[in-house]
């Protein structure tokens, strides 16, 4: 059997709709939605991201790649641009847009309004005083008026019903005007990150000492453009690095630490322009136009010579090596693929300061270049370097055979700067002939970024007015009273903790002659 | 640097010698007042009791403070019974050698400076060692302004703690010695000084905001004939409450400061001025929490305890940033071991 119930009258739409921008606008919400950044902000300090670490991410990947699957799926190697997060954001933003209409609304009519007027009684008031005037009303009205806009109160006068003259004063309006700016700021703040990020881009070289580097997409190692980024706007400059010294602590707990890097490149802003000189250091980047070029690392380039077979140079040059640690074990892999018969390569690693231990054998002992070596494996077949475009620090050993010892083990190479080790059968050798620096440079451009600066200066000047103006109401009652002029003081903060006694005695002391024996207490 | 008198060395062991010094007398300023709160369990102080139940009557907005009623801490000596005096005596003397200790403390900071020949900010000794005198520096205002005697305990037992940390912790005590070339800029000193600051008040706000949750929780559980101890000798829990409000409502620009300064300096040194690197991160979150904080000191049912609450959970995470990131997390800003 069916029952019969009123249903509770529906909402309509427009009432759902209200509703519900009314619970997204509360402070309530605000406040879990705050939460809710912090909280969603965390995974990304722990997980890395691709945006920060990316080769941490790629050993994550090789690590656990069930769990990397399901870190793609939620988004959690790239937090900070997932749409869970930016969800959070938004959903904040459009919080506070919803609480700032109505607050600017309501500040705005309380800008334009008068002091309202004295309450009453005066004498109810938190703090109150009262004293017997000679002067006249007038004068005494006058008086307080005049002090009160000293002190920067926004003041009205009137007469009140009782026929009394009363002075209303107002300050402190600065208090909500800080906070509406604060917010406000921090809407300023995120439009200029977004525009800067949409923009801007961000790339990275490896340029050996003694080369160049011109600003064109082909020359990044890689290259991570804003989604609205043209790559035609990319500044016309070209630079070479001449020189660059390192200089590392040689003793104490500190030993090993770079101590200074310094690179002198000369650069030419645009084809014509006259080349200019500027040493590139940590804290002192390059800036060309928009556009800022960093200092942000740096490697070693052996340089090498590849001969094959038939004795012919198959590559020679310098081949730079990734730093692996602190002490400049760098990883990296020289590719002939001029030798004949067959190709040839080499993968390994460049110690900088040679020495030996039983467990690790081979290893560096300091970052600086003071015992350099090779340490090497070498294979001969296909590089497959005709196909797609191939890392250079990456070896794709699908079609190549590694050179090996009787035995079966790998051959070995330990090469020493000047030094050249013959490959088995035959086939070739490899020469250390030298050492070149590189150094990793950072080539990026944000624009707008003065925006979010400006921003939040004004955020903070915002929730300075914001935290420490105090909204403050003071009146001054002149009455005749038995043929006496009584004078009432009184004050009301709208904010607790500030020091209304005091304020409202230096308002009484001002309004008061200073000659006490006029006045009859 | 030599100045014939003393070299860069003599200033290391200066230095070493004075924290040494510093976190002894912090101690016994420690030892102080934890005589001063066990003197006060004899104490019924029904002064203070009466003095509390004030704060309990809807207080008028602005009217006088109930800090400095007879029988709360720092009261007039003259007004007090033997057994006060006692307490009272023990607390002047915790103060008194929180000062000393500070003057000692400040010359280890000063004396690092000259001995590494730059702000002695490089490494996670150094912020330890400036980010606790930041704190006791932070407690010694808020002593003269608001009158937070309350506070020592707590104050003297956290710096202890941080500086003896510090100092006996062999992966995290390094001798005075160069930057590494990422620190070299006058931002370092921007960026380091206003976080330090801003860390000193965090610390200090979040002691108020502890003292507040014990205080208001024994306001609402304990008869009245029971009040005897220390926390009865606060003052109310709504006057702590204030002073941990002035102390955040100062940090929490502040820290806004520290982090723009930050994103500032790593435009120049890195290229971009924020990556969500993690120790960003956490000043990021640390940012959002004490929002929170503030917010929720103006949401109805969200005052009080809850905010008392928040305020603990930004000083967590302002803390774990400073020591969880630098040790569990690498990132750009790992310097020199750890």
């Amino acid at each position: 059997m069916r029952r019969t119930y009123t249903p509770a009258p529906a909402l309509s739409v427009l009432e759902t709709l209200r509703w519900a921008w009314r619970q997204l606008t509360s402070m309530r919400t605000a406040l879990i939605l705050l939460f809710l950044l912090a909280v969603a902000s965390i995974p990304g300090s722990v997980i890395p991201q691709t945006g920060v670490d990316p080769s941490a991410v790629f050993a994550f990947r090789e690590s656990s790649p069930e769990l990397a699957r399901w870190y793609d799926r939620l988004g959690l190697f790239h937090v900070y641009s997932s749409v869970w997060f930016s969800a959070v954001y938004v959903l904040l933003m459009v919080s506070l847009v919803g609480c700032f209409i109505p607050r600017a609304r309501q500040y705005w009519r309380s800008f334009r309004a008068e002091p309202p007027n004295a309450p009453r009684n005066l004498d109810r008031l938190p703090v109150h005083r009262e004293w017997t005037a000679v002067d006249s009303g007038a004068v005494v009205a006058e008086r307080a008026h005049r002090v009160l806009r000293d002190r920067r109160y926004r003041v009205r006068r009137y007469v009140d019903d009782r026929g009394d003259q009363v002075v209303a004063a107002e300050n402190g309006h600065l208090r909500e005007a800080g906070n509406l700016v604060f917010h406000l700021s921090l809407l300023v703040v995120l439009f200029g990150v977004a525009y800067g990020s949409l923009f801007g881009f961000k790339g990275g070289a490896l340029v050996v000492e003694g080369e160049g580097f011109s600003n064109t997409l082909t020359q990044y190692d890689e290259f991570e453009p804003g989604a609205w980024f043209d790559p035609a706007s990319l500044d016309p400059f070209t630079f070479t690095v001449d020189d660059f010294a390192v200089t590392f602590e040689t003793a104490g707990d500190q030993r090993g630490a770079p101590r200074s890097f310094q690179a002198d490149v000369s650069y030419v802003e645009a084809p014509g322009a006259p080349a200019q000189q500027y040493d590139l250091r940590v804290n002192h980047p390059l800036q060309i136009d928009g556009t800022s070029v960093f200092l942000v690392g740096h490697g070693y380039a052996p340089e090498v010579t590849v001969r094959d077979g038939n004795g012919d140079v198959a590559f020679r040059g310098p081949v730079p090596f990734l730093p692996q640690d602190s002490s400049y074990t760098s990883l990296g892999v020289i590719k002939a693929p001029d030798a004949a018969p067959q190709q040839l390569g080499f993968e390994g690693f460049f110690l900088p300061t040679v020495a030996f231990d039983e467990q690790r054998g081979p290893y560096s002992a300091f970052p600086d270049a003071l015992a350099p070596g090779l340490v090497l494996t070498a294979y001969h077949g296909d590089l497959q370097m005709d196909g797609q475009p191939q890392s250079v620090f990456v070896l794709d050993k699908e079609r190549l055979r590694q050179f090996e010892q009787q035995g079966g083990e790998p051959f070995r190479i330990l090469l020493r700067p000047g030094k050249t080790v013959q490959l088995p059968d035959g086939r070739g050798s490899i020469s250390f002939d030298g050492l070149s620096r590189a150094v990793r440079l950072q080539v990026s451009s944000t624009p707008a970024k003065v925006v979010p600066l400006v921003g939040v200066l004004a955020a903070i000047a915002g929730l300075v007015a914001s935290l420490f103006v105090r909204p403050r109401r003071a009146w001054v009652r002149v009455g005749r009273r038995d043929g006496d002029t009584v004078v009432q003081a009184a004050g009301l903060d709208r904010v607790a903790g500030g020091d209304l006694v005091g304020a409202v005695d230096d308002i009484v002391t001002a309004i008061r002659p200073r000659s006490r024996d006029m006045e009859h207490a | 640097m030599n100045t014939g008198l003393v070299d860069a060395g003599q200033f290391g062991y200066i230095s070493d010698t004075a924290f040494v010094f510093a976190t002894v007398v912090y101690a016994l300023a420690m030892t102080a007042h934890i005589a001063e709160w066990a003197s006060a369990r004899r104490v019924a102080a029904p002064a203070a009791i009466r003095a509390q139940e004030r704060v309990r009557e809807p207080e008028p907005v602005g009217a006088g403070s109930p800090a400095g009623a007879a029988g709360a801490v720092g009261a007039p000596v003259d007004e007090l019974s033997d057994e006060e005096l006692g307490t009272e005596r023990y607390g002047r003397v915790g103060v008194s050698l929180t000062v000393l200790a500070f003057l000692t403390h400040l010359v280890g900071v000063g004396a690092r400076a000259l001995a590494a020949e730059r702000a002695p900010w490089g490494n996670m000794f150094e912020f330890a060692t400036t980010g606790a005198l930041a704190v006791t520096a932070a407690y010694l205002v808020a002593l003269r302004l608001y009158r937070t005697r309350w506070l020592g305990l707590l104050v003297t037992v956290f710096v202890t703690i941080v500086l003896g940390i510090a100092m006996l912790t062999p992966a995290i005590y390094v001798a005075p010695g160069p930057l590494v070339p990422a620190l070299h800029s006058y931002w370092l000193v921007i960026h380091v000084a206003a976080a330090a600051l801003a860390g000193g008040a965090f610390c200090i706000g979040a002691l108020s905001s502890l003292l507040y949750l014990l205080k208001s929780r024994a306001e609402r559980r304990t008869a009245v004939e029971d009040r005897r101890g220390y926390l009865w000798r606060l003052p109310g829990s709504a006057e702590v409450d204030r002073v941990a409000y002035k102390v955040h409502a100062f940090a929490v620009p502040l820290w806004t400061f520290a982090v723009l300064a930050g994103a500032i300096w790593a435009e120049y040194a890195w290229g971009r001025y924020w990556g969500w690197d993690p120790k960003e991160t956490w000043a990021f979150i640390t940012w959002v929490v004490y929002a929170a904080y503030l917010h929720a000191r103006a949401t109805a049912g969200w005052q009080g305890r809850n905010a008392a609450i928040i305020a603990l959970v930004g000083f967590a995470t302002f803390l774990f940033n400073f020591v969880g990131i630098n040790l569990f997390a690498s990132g750009l800003h790992s310097y020199a071991g750890v």
